[in-house]
């Protein structure tokens, strides 16, 4: 046996004990959804309400904090594992449900089966299913999230306790970095950040190109609106992006390293923190690592908020001091990239899966996914969904079974109208794409990109000629200004999108934001120019007819865009209660006691506090 | 303390080239709430770095300000899911209720009211930050109501 292997054993079995000590098998395990959904969904008022439960009845339980696992819709969850019985995870804990559960299945003996989402384990117990059988979770296969809500993400030997760092430890003791090189391109793995670039390819040309020190950087620079993937997987298990750096580090020959984080994630940032602390101190990071030569320092530069900064040669200005504008490519960062060094790049997502690939090996990894596509990706399904969390699926999976096999549909009564995936860069898919294979090439052809990883569906009460304006307005504003047509080329947009949705648009303006759209596309230099008219592009090629309603009958069809709608009373449902019409600031609505009420288009002012304030939904929004 | 005092302490020793300059801005920020403006040339004659380009970084990156804040931090999220989730009802509110425009601060300086284009809680939409504490599926009168909460704070302190 090689000292780096014996030695990564030894602190594996170190790792073991000290989490068998601290979590005897005797004793009740309760575990607190804490990542920054379960929190803002009140986790942590439930968690005091816990403690002060288990104080007040003089029960020992193991608290363990956990990150998310994936079911942001339930949150606050709570998971209670009794010695010998299976973990069941409960959804929607509040103070009050929190205390119910101490009293009746902590001290008693009743798992509230009413109470419960489902059994984290292959087996059902006492009418809980397992959650392997939960739609939610059985179209996922979860291996970049394996940790995510299993591990205290705070605590390194957790993590070493389920294998982690076996594989910095093997790359180390066993292979050479270009075979590491050779099995990360035997993977097929390809960038998670957007493009899709394949990874090993990226990290052979950084090792091959000329000039030292080279450096390793993570962009962790998360901006797309509606996208949290990497915030989720970094809260919930840190020590696998340090673990993936310090391979790709040794890998390509770096000495140096920087994870740039975007200042809006401080949960993320201080649990980066400790277990950048943690690894150093047990010997993962820093000089010498596990007694090897290889030495690598790793530091975390905070963002300071600029969409731009996730562009990779933005991010590295950023990195150095300076405004985060892109610049032309080549020279690419592998050649000329911090300070003008040799600089791999490579996205959170990306880097988490390095340590499964030479853990495992690269066949594993290839297994599932594509044959283009291998491998997972994780997605954040947001927006107009039921079930919206965090889910990991593999490349392949049809949009429908994400959107209504893990999401389940869109809330009641509405319909499904469109997703977007990739955020501002991405495009819009209407219901006849739902059959739709998500990997990067058949999205790319629809229109669309993987992108980031963010899922945005709405259903039919939303208006796409508003959903697209909002994208520009979003692009728009986070332009650096370096390019003309991206500056100025996305601010007409915006205002052609503003004049539509104010009811102003004229019949030309439809091609006139496809000229644009062409334009900035090809006069931009970074990913944000060129890709920022996709949401127009592909709310034009599909819900055309929405823009038309628009424009030539002065419409909204969803009845979104507030200058556009015209409110109406319905005499069916109106009693002449009066409520409407004493609340309307603008007087515009008339009609006696237990008489039909009219609304006065010209005095309205589509404040919709008439439409609120009805208790018989009899005000409607055309 | 004087401000001269304050940012001699803040700044300190150690490095002090390009590569550190938006951490310190971010620590002066970060103790004093914005970034006044004799703390770029502070900044400047700490680093080398000319006046003008460090007024540059402070108006490219949207975390940096100019004036004071007030007392309470309110960043509203604006991102695409809240965005489709209602987060426009809840700004207005919140305007209305508080009586300024995103990026203002109210009279009396207790609150300033932000908007931030995603916080990355997008499952939980619409979400808000309050003084670094995260809450979600807001409805326009939760948010009013989790705003005076910190407005009772700031009188008890």
């Amino acid at each position: 046996m090689q000292p780096i292997t014996e030695r990564y054993e030894q602190i594996h079995q170190r790792a073991k004990e000290s989490i068998a000590a601290g979590r005897p098998q005797d004793k009740i395990q309760i575990l607190v959804g804490l990542g920054t959904c379960g929190i803002a969904a009140g986790g942590r008022t439930t968690l005091a309400a816990l403690h002060e439960k288990l104080a007040l009845e003089g029960i020992e339980a193991d608290v363990v904090h956990v990150g998310c696992i994936g079911m942001c819709f339930k949150e606050p969850l709570i998971d209670i594992v009794k010695p010998g019985r299976p973990r069941i995870s409960y959804g929607g804990v509040t103070p009050d449900i929190v205390r119910q559960l101490v009293d009746d299945y902590v001290l008693g003996d009743n798992p509230r089966p009413d109470l419960a989402v489902a059994t984290i384990s292959d087996t059902p117990f006492s009418g809980i299913p397992s959650w392997n059988d939960m739609p939610f979770f059985r179209y996922q296969s979860r291996r970049i999230l394996r940790n995510c809500g299993f591990v205290d993400p705070e605590r390194i030997d957790d993590y070493i306790a389920r294998g982690g760092y076996r594989a910095l430890a093997r790359a180390l003791a066993e292979m050479t970095p270009e075979e590491i090189i050779q099995e990360v391109k035997k993977s097929g793995l390809r960038g998670r950040g957007g493009a899709g670039f394949p990874t090993g390819f990226k990290w052979e040309f950084t090792r091959t190109a000329p000039g030292t020190p080279k450096y390793v950087v993570c962009n962790f620079d998360e901006g797309d609106p509606g996208a949290f993937m990497n915030r989720s997987e970094v809260e919930g298990d840190p020590h696998r992006l340090l673990e993936g750096m310090a391979i790709a580090a040794y890998s390509v020959g770096a000495g140096e390293g920087f994870v740039y984080v975007r200042a809006e994630y401080p949960l993320a940032i201080e649990r980066l923190r400790k277990a950048l602390d943690q690894a150093e101190e047990w010997g993962f990071l820093g000089r010498n690592i596990l007694g090897s030569d290889f030495s690598f320092d790793l530091h975390i530069k905070e963002g300071a908020g600029a969409f731009v900064c996730g562009e990779e040669t933005a991010l590295m200005a950023s990195i150095e001091g300076r405004r985060g504008m892109p610049r032309s490519r080549p020279p690419f960062p592998a050649q000329s990239g911090l300070w003008g060094q040799p600089t791999l790049i490579n996205n959170v997502g990306t880097l988490f899966n390095i340590s499964g690939i030479i853990d495992k090996g690269a066949e594993w990894f290839a297994q599932i996914g594509t044959e283009k596509s291998p491998g997972t990706k994780v997605f954040s399904l947001v927006g107009q969904i039921r079930n919206s969390g965090l889910v990991e699926v593999p490349f392949g999976i049809p949009l429908r079974d994400i959107i209504f096999g893990i999401g389940n549909g869109v809330p009641e009564g509405r319909s499904f109208k469109a997703v977007q995936t990739g955020g501002p860069s991405g495009g819009c898919l209407p219901a006849s794409l739902l059959d739709l294979p998500v990997d990067y090439e058949s999205l790319a052809q629809a229109g669309s990109i993987v992108g980031s990883g963010g899922m945005v569906v709405v259903d039919d009460s939303a208006c796409m000629v508003d959903f697209a304006r909002f994208f520009l307005g979003f692009t728009q504003s986070e332009s650096c200004g370096k390019c003309v047509p991206c500056r100025l080329g996305t601010r007409r947009m915006l205002e052609i999108l503003e004049r539509i949705t104010h009811g102003q648009g004229r019949e030309e303006d439809i091609d006139l934001l496809l000229e644009l759209a062409e334009t900035v596309k090809a006069g931009s230099m970074c990913g944000l120019g060129q890709t920022s008219p996709n949401p127009v592009i592909t709310t034009l090629k599909y819900f055309r007819d929405e823009y038309e309603a628009h424009i030539r009958e002065r419409r909204c069809p969803a009845g979104v865009c507030k200058s556009l709608a015209v409110y109406e009373i319905l005499p069916e449902k109106c009693t002449g209660c009066t409520l409407c019409a004493r609340r309307c600031p603008a007087g515009a609505i008339t009609g006696e006691r237990k008489q039909l009420h009219v609304i006065d288009p010209a005095l309205c002012t589509r404040c919709d506090t008439c439409r609120q304030v009805c208790r018989f939904d009899a005000i409607v929004v055309g | 303390m004087t401000l001269e005092a304050k940012l001699e302490a803040l700044l300190g020793e150690g490095q002090s080239d390009q590569r550190v300059l938006i951490a310190l801005l971010q620590k002066v920020q970060g103790e004093l709430g914005y970034v006044p403006e004799e703390a770029i040339y502070a900044i400047s004659a700490r680093t080398g770095v000319p006046a003008s380009e460090v007024f540059g970084l402070l108006t490219f990156y949207a975390q940096f300000r100019l004036k004071p804040q007030g007392r309470n931090a309110i960043s509203l999220c604006q991102g695409t899911a809240c965005h489709v989730l209602g987060s426009a009802k809840i700004m207005e509110a919140l305007e209305t209720h508080l009586g300024v425009q995103p990026g203002d601060t109210t009279f009396d300086r207790v609150f300033t009211l932000n908007e931030v284009r995603c916080l990355g809680s997008c499952s939980l939409g619409p979400a808000m930050v309050v003084n670094g504490d995260t809450y979600g599926r807001l409805t326009p009168e939760r948010a009013i109501e989790i705003v005076e909460g910190y407005r009772e704070d700031a009188a008890n302190h």
